[in-house]
């Protein structure tokens, strides 16, 4: 019985936030479209979430590039198939790996500043003070950070996919002997236009999804200190899962055409 | 209940009432401020006050009751015509509620730049005048609200609610946390807000000389009702035995403090 009313509660509750939700992502959508727009705090944040973002999401990708390269030669190697590396590593860095490990490094990096940011902002009471300024906080502090995560990750994942294959290029040649001007040849002989956009679309995506789950949690967050905390801990998990989730659907209808 | 003169009441509020789950905080306040008067709104802690101020901002969605701005009903004003309803006030927060990522001069001219478009460098000027005239010098203007004391937060919140001249200005607690003569300062340049520039005020404050110094007319809210309303003037003999215990400050009397002796 009281197993039932419990499924049932959370079910009820999981409806009311999704429903909340909806009508945040669109109370959110309708403001970014229209007037006006404070390019100040577009650019502050696209310094702040494509830039400064750049060293961690970077470094990431070298090294998942290196260890790819590592990885699929010693599998690779069972088989006579060394000459796969190269095509491998740019396919699996291009669709799969620059866009998810950046959206993952992203996620810990600007959702939680953005939800506890805001957070704080809603605690103390200055997100009020945004409207009592003749301010749409919905403007001023969320579609900026919408905007600039949507456009600044493609460009993140873009250079992270270079990065990527970089790795695994130094690995190969300095470690694997592998010929460099050979692996150059044989990255671009089986890569496609698509392999890298639909890695972009997906970066994209991962931005938006970031960008809202900071901005939701932060924005409805209260109770001081531990709220700000809960809010963060659940935009960062949250926007985690969401990223993982959609990669899959995304993979499934941007690839299953082929 | 006394009525304004004037033939319509800059804010009228009827049977307005809030709850928070099943907390009734305001529980049908009616209250009428005339243009160009200064009310004062008296009343213990936590009897809703702050939240009195939020629902004719908007900020807060009382459940019932009306809240008339110059004849007008704002109570589920949506969309521009909230804004143009928004663009009339000006508010200093209790907690101040600094931008803390911007300076204080910016911090002030924040509306004037962010919604008036005015050029940077005139709300930059006009900023730094506001903030000598709540006694913060020139320098101060380039720090953040962190670096100030609670006192000059609250003054920087006061500049920043009156620079851009709105029609309307609500006072939550302006002089709490500020020394004696500092809270001097900032009763006088409340009354002269409003003699000089004519706005209408609705304050909140704890503190009776700043109350006798600045209202026109007192009102004192108790369990979500304002119980009392008069003239300043009035307040001494009020008759009303809530009023009277709270301007003397006695533990004994009609309002019971959920206190456990020790
Ligand atoms: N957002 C909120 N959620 C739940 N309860 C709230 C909220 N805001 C205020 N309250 C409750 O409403 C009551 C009135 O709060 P309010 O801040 O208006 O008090 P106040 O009269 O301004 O007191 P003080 O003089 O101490 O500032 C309090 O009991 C408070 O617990
Ligand atoms: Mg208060």
């Amino acid at each position: 019985m009281n197993f039932l009313a419990l499924i049932g509660r959370t079910f009820l509750h999981f409806l009311q936030a999704t429903g909340q939700f909806i009508w945040f992502l669109g109370t959110t959508l309708c403001h970014t479209f229209r007037r006006p727009w404070y390019w100040g705090q577009i650019g502050k944040q696209v310094i702040d979430i494509g830039y400064y973002s750049l060293p961690v999401v970077g470094l990431t990708a070298l090294f998942t590039g290196m260890v790819l390269a590592l990885q699929s030669h010693s599998g690779f190697s069972r088989f006579d198939a060394e000459s796969a590396i190269p095509t491998v590593v740019v396919l699996s860095i291009t669709r799969e790996l620059g866009p998810v490990m950046a959206g993952l490094m992203v996620a810990g990096r600007i959702g939680a500043a953005i939800a506890a940011e805001l957070g704080t902002m809603r605690v103390t009471e200055q997100i009020d003070a945004l409207t009592t300024l003749s301010t749409n906080p919905y403007k001023y502090l969320i579609a900026p950070r919408l905007l600039a995560a949507t456009f600044m990750m493609p460009v993140l994942v873009l250079i992270s996919d270079i990065i990527g294959v970089f790795g695994g290029f130094l690995v190969s040649v300095y470690r694997l002997e592998f010929n460099a001007s050979n692996y150059l040849h044989q990255t671009w002989e089986y890569l496609e236009f698509t392999d890298v956009t639909s890695g972009l679309w997906k970066a994209a995506t991962f931005g938006a999804i970031v960008a809202m789950m900071g901005c939701y949690n932060g924005f409805n967050s209260k109770g001081g200190a531990q709220g700000v905390g809960a809010a963060t801990t659940n935009a960062v998990v949250s926007a985690s899962i969401l990223i993982l989730i959609s990669n899959y659907l995304l993979t499934g209808s941007l690839f299953a055409t082929k | 209940m006394p009525q304004s003169k004037a033939a319509t009441p800059k804010m009228e509020l009827k049977d307005v009432a809030k709850s928070f789950g099943d907390k009734h905080v305001l529980r049908g306040v009616t209250l009428s401020v005339a243009p160009q008067e200064s009310m004062v709104v008296i009343g213990g802690s936590g009897t809703g006050k702050s939240v009195l101020l939020k629902s004719i901002l908007s900020i807060l969605k009382p459940e019932e009751g009306s809240i008339k701005i110059d004849g007008e009903e704002t109570v589920g004003l949506r969309g521009a015509r909230r804004d143009e309803h928004l663009a009339k006030f000006g508010m200093l927060f209790q907690g101040s509620a600094l931008f803390d990522s911007l300076t204080v001069w910016q911090n002030v001219a924040f509306k004037l730049i962010q919604a008036q478009h005015m050029p940077r460098k005139q709300a930059k000027e006009k900023a730094i005048e506001t903030l000598a005239s709540v006694g913060l010098a020139t320098d101060v203007g380039e720090l953040y609200p962190a670096e100030l004391s609670g006192g000059m937060q609250k003054r920087v919140a006061l500049a920043r609610a009156i620079v851009s001249s709105p029609e309307i200005v609500f006072f939550d607690e302006p002089t709490t946390g500020l020394d004696p003569i500092m809270a001097d300062v900032i009763n006088e340049l409340i009354v002269k807000c409003v003699k000089e520039r004519g706005i209408t005020a609705l304050s909140i404050t704890h503190d009776m000389a700043s109350a006798r110094k600045i209202a026109d007319r007192i009102a004192m809210l108790h369990e979500g009702q304002i119980i009392w309303e008069g003239h300043h003037s009035e307040i001494d003999s009020s008759g009303n035995a809530y009023v009277d215990q709270f301007i003397h400050g006695r533990a004994e009397g009609p309002i019971k403090m959920q206190v456990r002796h020790l």
